[in-house]
């Protein structure tokens, strides 16, 4: 072990280094990164480090699941007049790499075949049942463009990638030298196969694993094979301390969900060294006082970034907001599903469906037409149909429902009836259940704004932080609308139909910067609640007030709210203002 | 082509591979439904059951899979007209149990079929091409992450599961064929739940967790890292004992019909769902038939409390009527039900 901690950079390299030496054991990288020339750098770093001719395939985000997959291709069928094969992208890139183009934003439908062809190392044409599977073992290279706050890349893939890397992290001025050369990288990939782990070094990373909480048994294994890439690149012909702690630093740190604690070290250790930093963990290494676990558990401790730390608690029901299965909501075209609403021009494939009926109806008109152009003994008797006829079945759905609470968690709510509000959100929640809606909370108090739980459909959770929502503290409204928003429209890009639902009783008194201050704050909040009304998001306001109080009305339709006040509100006509504010949201 | 990795190997999760083999010795059980976090081995466990069912035997060229053995019924292909006239040109063939995958997103033409594009546009013949539930037919249908499945495909499949027939009716179509599969869907509670409605109609229900010791998870690590690294000596070991089960299995088939249900235990198990409030007799149903799968892989000639008490978190936990907002487990509720029925 060096005496410092490698630098972001230096892991990155590292990471490209062992990738390109076993690109299809170790699954792949999630590389969260903008677009930038560092990444670039990056990318260009692993292509130099794979053999030459190692096939490279970039998948755009919008590409067909023909393309991907393999399919018919309809099209040169049609011209040739008998069946034509398209070779998909995972069977091209067999034994090479794929990267995935705002892997972020890839459909999970489209993430779980991928992760399919992963698991089994071939692919299937998607249509032709009776076409013969290619082998398609490839590493993947997943470009995460997401922001700090934003969803990344979906679990079921991160899952199945060895390395997350973060190109965020490096500093500006650090002098971007490859870890390895490509001769070593080469050397490395002859030797792998060689590399031997023994019982004990399975049963470091492992124990590394139980002590960061990480859940999933594949992380372990593909932190094993890791350590063996590493020791190869080194020259080593075992699994060694340093090669497991780059493991525990690179793939297992990444998926840490909670930080560990010394009494879930292993109870061989006599003396935990929880306190003991990476450098002391090295000068007592020769005397073996230290066990192994301490140890490397510091290094991977010190590799966990802060923002991941901070991103634990809603990281677990980030992947519930995937979901798309259609709900009541506003309409939405889909390709697939849903009542049939007409027929268009279109291209088949990516889903599309065709209407055979309207396709040939198109053509009949045109048949004479196109025999006598036909060049003679070709197509006499042929149905001549033309990629101009295609016609495909549109679909109409429904979108999902996201209820967002906003919950006043300050003083005077407190005061008021923060326990009557628990009990009317609790009422909704129910009801939310029924409507199979997304629900998602926010709480204010104080100075913070948190959302206490991310857009999910598992209402225990959702119930769970609710009840242990504190109280106390000034108003932040303004600052508690901001993120109401935030989330409402966020929810919008994704295709869902947002409804906000505030509880509070409108006392505004701290403004966006903290400080205090009644008529600054309110000002502030009657700005942010025109700014829900711009945006055209649905809300009710429900006013947890004793007495139902003018400002809060005002609030209310500044933002176009229906204005509800607690105190007349029982459960009914609660989930009937909710329904019926949802309903309003509907664009006719 | 990665070697798939052998049922037996799988280190712990007992509750879901004895719920796995109960729904191979009786098939009419309804499927298995698996909840638990990524990782955990489930996908592993559906996939490895295709090497571990006993071949079987099929009308070769049939896109049905149809059963020679089986009475004559109606195939889409015409194999059992073939059959009937008792032509030379029927052949039989063995062939590995299908584990078909649904993946998310799957269009309702892949699952069911449809208009066979390729043949209607270049030949101008109306056919059917066969979806997966045709290829699924006699075998394994695996859903992972079902709760994220849209609603209309699990209606239809559940449909289809209870029916055992799949009846195609759009584009001009008209077609029936038999679709017998046993249903497995697993997926993760967390991220999405399953309407009630659906939840009854499998079979089973098990909860599977990433084993917290660290025993059980280097076992795991090892035993895949061996696989990988030593495929024919690790594939040889393992091969046996899945060979074993598979014995084991066959046996359990054959003996199933024999095993002896007592009325005690009908008594026992109305009296369990009783104190639950399970709707419906599908939960005892449920619970009698897997025990007594369960008593036929044992090799016991009746049924008795034990094998009940075993399945019946199992067959239960899944179909009690729940607040949404209940945080108190479906499992501790069955458990502390049995130990009141059956006492403890």
């Amino acid at each position: 072990m060096t005496d410092l901690a490698p630098s972001p950079w230096q892991d990155a390299a590292l990471a490209a280094a062992a990738l390109a030496a076993d690109p299809a054991g170790l699954g792949g990288v999630v590389l969260r990164s903008s677009a930038s020339p560092l990444r670039a750098h990056w990318l260009d770093l692993l292509r130099d480090g794979l053999p030459k001719g190692t096939p490279w395939r970039r998948v755009p985000l919008h590409v067909t699941d023909g393309r991907l997959f393999g399919d018919l291709d309809l099209a040169a069928t049609l011209r040739a007049g008998r069946p034509l094969a398209e070779r998909g992208l995972l069977a091209e890139s067999d034994g090479g790499v794929l990267v995935l183009a705002s892997a972020e934003r890839i459909e999970p439908a489209m993430a779980a075949r991928l992760t399919a062809a992963m698991d089994r190392g071939f692919v299937a044409p998607a249509r032709n049942a009776s076409g013969q599977p290619c082998n398609a073992n490839f590493g993947v290279v997943a470009l995460d463009e997401s922001l700090a706050d934003e969803e990344g890349v979906t679990p079921a893939l991160a899952d199945r990638l060895a390395l997350h890397v973060d190109l965020g992290a490096v500093a500006r001025h650090e002098k971007l030298q490859p870890a390895f050369g490509s001769a070593d990288v080469a050397k490395a990939r002859q030797r792998l196969g060689a590399v031997e782990a023994a019982e004990s070094d399975i049963q470091l990373l492992c124990g590394v694993a139980l002590a960061l909480g990480v859940g999933s048994l594949r992380a372990e294994m593909l932190a094993l094979r890791f350590a063996r890439v590493h020791a190869a690149l080194h020259g080593r012909s075992a699994v060694a301390r340093p090669d497991s702690e780059a493991a525990a630093r690179l793939v297992l740190a990444p998926r840490a969900t909670r930080l560990p604690q010394p009494e879930q070290e292993p109870p061989s250790a006599p003396d935990p060294p929880e306190e003991s930093r990476p450098e002391d963990g090295a000068e007592n290494e020769s005397g073996g006082e230290i066990p192994p676990e301490g140890v490397v558990l510091a290094t991977a401790e010190a590799a966990i970034p802060p923002r991941l730390l901070a991103q634990l608690q809603s990281a677990v029901g980030r992947a519930g907001a995937r979901s798309t299965a259609g709900r009541a909501g506003a309409p939405r075209l889909s390709k697939q599903r849903g009542r049939p609403a007409g027929t268009h021009r279109g291209d088949v494939g990516g889903g599309n469906r065709l209407n055979l009926v309207e396709t040939l109806r198109t053509a009949a008109p045109l048949q004479p037409l196109r025999r006598r152009h036909a060049r003679s003994g070709q197509g006499e008797t042929r149905l001549q149909v033309r990629r101009d006829d295609f016609r495909i079945v549109r679909f109409k759905q429904r979108s999902e429902t996201l209820t967002v609470f906003v919950v006043d968690a300050s003083g005077s709510a407190a005061l008021h009836r923060l326990a009557e509000a628990k009990g009317a959100v609790e009422l909704l929640l129910a009801d939310c259940y029924a409507r199979r809606d997304q629900v998602a909370l926010i709480a204010f108090r104080g100075r913070d704004v948190e959302v206490l739980l991310a857009p999910t459909r598992s209402l225990v959770r959702a119930k769970r932080s609710l009840a242990a929502l504190p109280g106390g503290g000034g108003t932040p409204l303004a600052a508690g609308f901001d993120a109401a928003l935030q989330l409402a429209l966020s929810a919008r890009l994704r295709g869902q139909t947002p409804n906000l639902v505030f509880l509070t009783d409108g006392r505004a008194n701290v403004s966006r910067d903290g400080s205090g201050g009644r008529e600054r704050a309110e000002e502030e909040a009657q700005s942010a609640a025109r700014r829900i009304r711009d945006e055209a998001v649905a809300a009710l306001f429900i006013d947890t007030a004793p007495r139902a109080n003018p400002f809060a009305q005002q609030l209310a339709a500044s933002m176009g709210a229906r204005y509800l006040a607690l105190p007349r509100a029982d459960a009914r006509s609660l989930s009937q203002a909710v329904r019926e504010s949802g309903l309003a949201g509907v664009p006719a | 082509m990665a070697d798939l990795y052998p049922f037996s190997a799988i280190v712990e999760q007992e509750e879901m591979k004895l719920a796995l083999l109960i729904s191979i010795v009786d098939p009419s059980i309804g499927g298995v439904l698996v909840f638990g976090h990524r990782g955990t081995g489930k996908s592993t466990a559906v996939r490895a059951l295709a090497a571990l069912l006993p071949k079987m035997q099929v009308i070769a060229g049939c896109r049905y899979h149809c059963d020679p053995a089986a009475e004559r019924r109606a195939c889409a292909d015409d194999c059992s007209l073939r059959r009937g006239a008792k032509q030379p040109d029927l052949k039989i063939k063995s062939v590995p149990v299908p584990v078909v995958d649904l993946p998310l997103g799957a269009t309702e033409d892949r699952v069911v079929g449809a208009l066979d594009l390729e043949r209607a546009l270049t030949e101008g013949v109306k056919a059917f091409e066969p979806g997966l539930l045709a290829q699924a037919h006699r075998g394994f249908l695996y859903i992972d992450e079902v709760n994220l499945l849209e609603d209309h495909l699990i209606d239809l499949l559940l449909d289809v599961a209870a029916s055992g027939e799949n009846v195609v009716e759009r584009e001009g179509l008209s077609t029936r064929h038999a679709a017998r599969f046993v249903l497995v869907g697993s997926g993760n509670p967390e991220e999405g739940e399953l309407r009630p409605q659906l939840l009854d109609r499998f079979g089973l229900s098990v909860e599977v967790t990433t084993p917290d010791d660290l025993a059980a998870r280097v076992e795991a690590v090892r035993r895949r890292d061996d696989l990988e690294r030593h495929p024919g000596a690790f594939l040889k070991k393992w091969k046996r004992r899945d060979g074993q089960l598979r014995r084991k299995l066959v046996a359990a088939r054959e003996r199933l019909e024999d095993v002896d249900v007592p009325d005690s235990m009908l008594e026992r198990s109305a009296e369990l769902c009783m104190k639950l409030g399970t709707d419906g007799l599908r939960g005892e149903l449920t619970m009698i038939r897997a025990a007594r799968a369960l008593a036929a892989l044992e090799g016991a000639k009746s049924l008795d409390d034990a094998q009940l008490r075993k399945v019946a978190p199992s067959a239960l936990r899944h179909r009690l009527r729940r607040d949404p907002l209940d945080e108190a487990g479906s499992s501790v509720r069955v458990e502390r039900a049995v130990a009141e029925v059956f006492g403890s």
